[in-house]
């Protein structure tokens, strides 16, 4: 099963300079793609999620175009092909 | 004043360096735009090292270090300061960037939020929770100050590394005398008007400590009302509010050389939170606390900002040069040990911590 991640401009030096990652998560979820993600790029994860594993409270994950809390949270499924969008919230002054 | 001085300026919305050289001072930046810039702590126990707390509202806390005087940051791969998994908490941010002794110039500590003690052994790369204080008893009874619940301030005793004094908002000090094992509450003395019981053993809204290095037993306290002094190594304190014009304040500094020289900068509190008479005035004292002396020369009047717990500094000059940043973005430099002041930024984010050194 491959995911594609796609990552805006602010984290994108964080991966290498590149906007899409290709994972194979060993979980079929989101948190299962993080995990991955952890693993090669640990600068970029701890940028989506704190060291309790929770989603940053101002980045966003869209599955597939579903914003992940009106899904399953870090739980939320993934399918073969499934592309992941990272938005951080517009939130702040 | 000596030659040169590299302040740091840490605002809400990034960090500032000043630089001083031939009297003329140059401000850059932003660097690491829009962080919030809790902590900075410049380290100058071998080659100097910037270490800075570094929070993005969205992408979470860090530190980053300089070992360039600014020029360039690293931060390594992976999270600097985090809890442990077995605590299922998250950092927050960082408070506070603390070089220890200068017999040990491995060894920095970091004060967070939520409160906890970090020690690194790496100069400041990566940082390990200090058990000893998150385990203790009381941890589940500190309450969070209007800011957050934070490890606000670290002093390591300059002669014996095993010896550590934390402060936090709220829960008051605590010591270690064992190099973190345990830890005591060292409360004795001061008071905590806003609970039933107003001298408790610990629940006190403590703004700021400080410790000369030359008077390693005595510290001095800024309170949430109240300013202290203790003469026994934190174990007890007593007033020296006497001669301020208002007993509450966030930060308080010992001058780098004289240890009876100390600075804070009194607020109205609480139902105002300016200078007395909107008169921006740092107050140093050079009995230890017993006298206290408003400084004024080339400082504002009709100012209606506020000082921050970290940033009023010194830098290590003798005479000193002592620097404070304001909420409304200015930051003042202060000559011969305080006595005349300039303004040296303005229209800054507003400033939450600062630190110089100078050579």
């Amino acid at each position: 099963m491959r995911v594609t991640l796609v990552l805006p401009l602010l984290l994108r030096e964080h991966a290498g300079g590149r906007q899409r990652l290709e994972v194979e998560p060993g979980e079929a979820t989101l948190a299962g793609v993080l995990d991955v993600v952890a693993a090669r790029h640990p600068a970029l994860e701890r940028r989506l999620r704190d060291e309790s594993r929770g989603l940053r409270r101002h980045v966003n994950f869209y599955l597939d175009g579903e914003e992940c809390r009106w899904l399953d949270g870090a739980g939320s499924e993934v399918r073969d092909g499934t592309e992941v969008r990272v938005i951080p919230s517009v939130a702040g002054g | 004043m000596s030659n040169r001085v590299l302040l740091l300026i840490g605002t809400r919305k990034g960090l500032w360096l000043a630089h001083r050289h031939r009297g003329d001072w140059e401000v850059t930046g932003p660097h690491l735009p829009m962080a919030e810039i809790y902590a900075v702590a410049a380290d100058t126990r071998g080659a100097p090292r910037l270490l800075v707390g570094a929070s993005s509202t969205h992408f979470g806390p860090s530190v980053v270090t300089s070992d360039d005087l600014g020029a360039t940051w690293q931060e390594p791969e992976v999270a600097p300061i985090a809890f442990p998994a077995d605590t299922g908490v998250a950092l927050e941010r960082v408070w506070q960037l603390a070089p220890g002794p200068a017999d040990h110039p491995e060894v920095v500590h970091a004060g967070g939020e939520p409160s906890a003690l970090f020690r690194s052994e790496d100069r400041g790369r990566t940082f390990q929770l200090v058990r000893g204080l998150w385990d203790h008893p009381h941890r589940e009874r500190w309450e969070p100050g209007f800011g957050g619940q934070a490890v606000h301030t670290v002093l390591a005793n300059p002669h014996d590394p095993d010896r550590v004094v934390v402060a936090m908002s709220a829960g008051g000090v605590y010591r270690t005398e064992d190099g973190g094992d345990s830890w005591q509450a060292s409360n004795r003395g001061i008071k905590a008007y806003f609970l039933p019981d107003e001298y408790p053993e610990f629940g006190q809204c403590v703004h700021k400590i400080a410790q000369h290095p030359a008077e390693p037993e005595r510290f001095f306290l800024q309170n949430h009302h109240g300013v202290y002094r203790s003469d026994d190594g934190a174990a007890s304190w007593r007033s020296i509010a006497d001669g301020l014009p208002s007993d509450f304040g966030f930060p308080i500094v010992t001058h780098p050389h004289r240890p009876d020289v100390v600075f804070g900068f009194p607020l109205t509190a609480d139902a105002t939170r300016y200078p007395p008479g909107g008169r921006c005035r740092v107050y140093r004292s050079e009995d230890a606390g017993e006298t206290w002396t408003g400084l004024s020369e080339g400082l504002p009047d009709r100012f209606w900002s506020a000082v921050m717990r970290d940033a009023l500094c010194t830098d290590d000059a003798d005479p000193a040069g002592v620097y404070f940043g304001s909420r409304s973005g200015e930051v003042y430099a202060g000559s011969d040990d305080g006595d005349r002041w300039e303004r040296i930024a303005a229209h800054l984010p507003d400033v939450l911590s600062l630190r110089a050194m100078s050579w």
